[in-house]
């Protein structure tokens, strides 16, 4: 991965790399999971580095890089500071790349402790105290949502970049997209807390589209207002462990979700 | 290739065309193989420490994200695990819709990793996208296969990666049986196209590499089933226990070049689980449609040969279309989408066939319903020493390629297991040392 400066790709093509940190690999399986598109896609855009899908390596500079995953190890923030430097644009896939994902849990634990209870010689294992998001090792150029990503989101963001505008994906909240589908609300007709309210569009409100609340899998919306949705949540029965476990979750750094679930630990420790 | 005067090490990229990453290390002496590590660097997520304090609801989606192939899985062994310890029993249409998806599961992981992963490397191409180009009509069969499956995850679960309808007890809200009847064209279509490719799998030029493994994986309790979504552990060297006695005849160990750490067999060694191991051990409860396919293409009698384990897999798909359309046809919307159950403390074990092997789960729960401790065991953990000894035997049967084949090969020996290294892992570079 020679570091150069990115400049316009003199051939037809624009390259794409896809890059791996801390993460489950499915938001790079969305991109495989675009069957329809996956064998035209070559024709626009030159996979040049997929290492899920290809052995071959095609060097730098990328035109658009997709990163996956969040920062864990020293080595790791070294690499993504690399990765910048060779992608002209690059845009983080999924709650892990963009809030720090599930493993962001440590982050409210102790790091140590943790690798005793999984690990017989924790101090084989090298690690940092906390997951963090891309955006805070390098500057990014545009977030996409969700653990996982939407691979129709994910679409529009590449044909948005090799056009050159910026990606069309709204920042309104689950609850907007309940109403286009003409969903029945679930706190309202069953009374299951639901954090719709505060969380950020894109799967297509399918939690409450099969009976269940959402579980802020997209992270926070633009102006979310959780305080307002935690009272009306406390209405329907949840307590404050539950509202803790809501907000710490797949995007628990993202620092709305973070707030909220700082507020409710410290009533948890005023309860206590 | 040079005499082996003086250390010669070769270094490549990560290892591409896995799930996740990890490198492989291979050291040579002559033509001795002195050691053959699979290293699994990937940042460790802590997954069973972070599981504690939450609860035991949470288990089945929290899981899923260990790894992005295979969340079914994850969410089935967990479910499995929970209902064990509620004392509660998943059957009937739940069942059924239980043992449906995990279908969808399989098409999809076992469709990538063929078509897309694995086949390049019999063919010579670098990528599935490469192969295309001369082979159209085969990759674009497998994107069929793989979006079928792809399909009935989404129709039952709500997206493809991560559902969100699976839950303790069953499912948050059970399909009509007219969105799993649309689905009958194109399963039946899928299933015709999946024979042709267990016949097409057939006649590929396999590498010779015959092994003694021992074979591990479920075997349903319910007569003439193949295992997929439960049953009790079972050994060609005589296993044969509930998933409460997997912690009795297993053990994990810690090595130092490794964040997954190894399972094997208390006081006998490696293991192998997977495709090869459900199809050697329950081959005889294939559907007459699977079972023939198999025959004709040669393994009818077993395969003990890991690059063959391509043609199990078709064979595999092949089962899962056919299951598929089994059970819609037998299926009516249940009254209740889950199992209602009352909390209680307790200890659970679950464990299930994920597209790459056994996948086992225990937690202890406490009364208000917190997870106290959890353990899981995926299956590449359980296969990683046996990857070891096939590449030691695989080096050593061929230490007179050149560096550039050895290593072609030793990637495709490891892809024979479509490991998903994700489940503990981040870079994967393959380094061939000659002494
Ligand atoms: S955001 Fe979720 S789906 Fe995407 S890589 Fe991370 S854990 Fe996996
Ligand atoms: S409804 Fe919420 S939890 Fe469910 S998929 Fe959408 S964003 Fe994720």
């Amino acid at each position: 991965m020679p570091a150069a400066t990115p400049t316009r790709s003199t051939l037809a093509r624009p390259k794409l790399a896809v890059w791996k940190f801390a993460s489950c690999d499915g938001c790079q399986l969305s991109l495989l999971d675009l069957e329809d598109e996956l064998l035209t896609l070559p024709e626009r855009i030159e996979v040049a580095y997929f290492l899920e899908a290809s052995r071959a390596v095609v060097e730098g500079p990328y035109d658009l890089s997709l990163v996956e995953g969040s920062v864990t190890t020293r080595a790791d923030v070294e690499r993504i500071r690399e990765v910048r430097r060779v992608s002209r644009h690059l845009v983080t896939i999924g709650a892990c790349a963009t809030a720090g994902g599930i493993q962001a849990l440590r982050n409210f634990a102790d790091v140590g402790e943790l690798a005793a209870a999984v690990y017989p010689s924790p101090s084989y294992i090298s690690t940092l105290e906390t997951s963090t998001p891309i955006a805070a090792s390098v500057p990014v150029d545009f977030e996409l949502h969700g653990c996982p990503i939407d691979r129709h989101q994910l679409l529009e963001v590449i044909s948005a970049f090799l056009a050159r505008r910026r990606p069309a994906i709204p920042a309104y909240s689950v609850c907007v997209e309940c109403k286009r589908r003409g969903n029945v609300c679930v706190m309202v007709a069953r009374g299951t807390p639901c954090l719709g309210p505060v969380t950020h569009a894109g799967c297509g409100a399918i939690c409450p589209g099969h009976d269940r609340g959402c579980y802020g899998c997209f992270g926070p919306m633009e102006t979310p207002n959780p305080g307002s949705l935690s009272a009306s949540m406390r209405d329907l029965g949840a307590e404050t462990p539950d509202l803790i476990r809501a907000y710490r979750g797949f995007n628990a750094a993202a620092p709305a979700f973070r707030a909220a679930g700082d507020a409710h630990a410290a009533e948890s420790e005023a309860e206590a | 290739m040079s005499t082996a005067d003086g250390a010669r090490r070769i270094e490549t990229a990560a290892l591409a065309r896995v799930e996740g990453e990890g490198a492989m290390h291979v050291r040579i002496r002559g033509d001795e193989v002195l050691a053959v590590e699979l290293r699994i660097y990937e940042p460790p997520r802590f997954f069973e420490a972070l599981l504690r304090g939450r609860a035991l609801e949470e288990a089945p989606d929290i899981t899923a994200r260990i790894c992005g192939i295979c969340p079914i899985a994850y969410q089935t062994s967990a479910c499995q695990a929970m209902e064990d310890a509620l004392g509660i029993t998943v059957t009937g249409p739940l069942r059924d819709l239980r043992r449906l998806i995990y279908c969808g599961e399989w098409i999809e992981s076992h469709a990538l990793h063929l078509y897309l992963l694995h086949a390049p490397d019999f063919l010579g191409y670098e990528s599935g996208f490469a192969m295309a180009a001369d082979h159209r009509g085969i990759v674009e069969r497998g994107l069929r296969a793989k979006k079928a499956g792809n399909r009935l995850i989404e129709v039952i679960g709500g997206r493809a990666v991560h559902p969100v309808n699976v839950r303790v007890g069953g499912f948050y809200r059970a399909p009509e049986r007219r969105q799993l009847e649309a689905l009958r064209p194109e399963l039946e279509r899928c299933r015709d196209e999946a024979l042709a490719t267990v016949r097409w799998c057939a006649g590929l030029d396999f590498p010779d590499l015959e092994r003694d493994y021992e074979l591990v994986c479920l075997r349903s309790q319910r007569a003439g089933e193949y295992p997929i979504d439960d049953g009790r552990i079972v050994s060609s060297k005589g296993i044969d226990v509930a998933p409460a006695g997997f912690d009795a005849t297993f053990e994990e160990r810690q090595v130092p070049h490794s964040t997954a750490l190894h399972a094997r067999v208390r006081e006998r060694g490696s293991y192998l689980t997977g495709p090869m191991a459900r199809f050697d051990l329950n081959r005889e409860r294939l559907p007459p449609i699977a079972a023939d396919a198999a025959t004709e293409a040669g393994i009818g009698e077993g395969c003990s040969n890991p690059f063959r384990s391509i043609v199990v897999r078709a064979v595999e798909i092949l089962f899962a279309f056919d299951e598929a359309l089994r059970l819609i046809d037998r299926y009516e919307r249940p009254d209740r989408p889950f199992v209602a159950y009352r909390t209680r403390a307790g200890i659970g074990h679950g464990v299930s066939e994920a597209p790459r092997g056994m996948l086992y789960h225990r937690y202890e729960i406490d009364d208000a319903g917190e997870i106290v401790a959890a353990w899981i065991v995926p299956p590449t953990s359980q296969n990683q020493r046996s990857i070891e000894e096939d590449l030691a035997e695989f080096v050593a049967a061929n230490v007179r390629l050149p560096d550039d084949e050895l290593r072609r090969r030793c990637e495709q020996t490891i892809r024979n297991y479509d490991p998903c290294i994700s489940c503990s892992t981040h870079f994967l570079r393959l380094e061939v040392e000659r002494e």
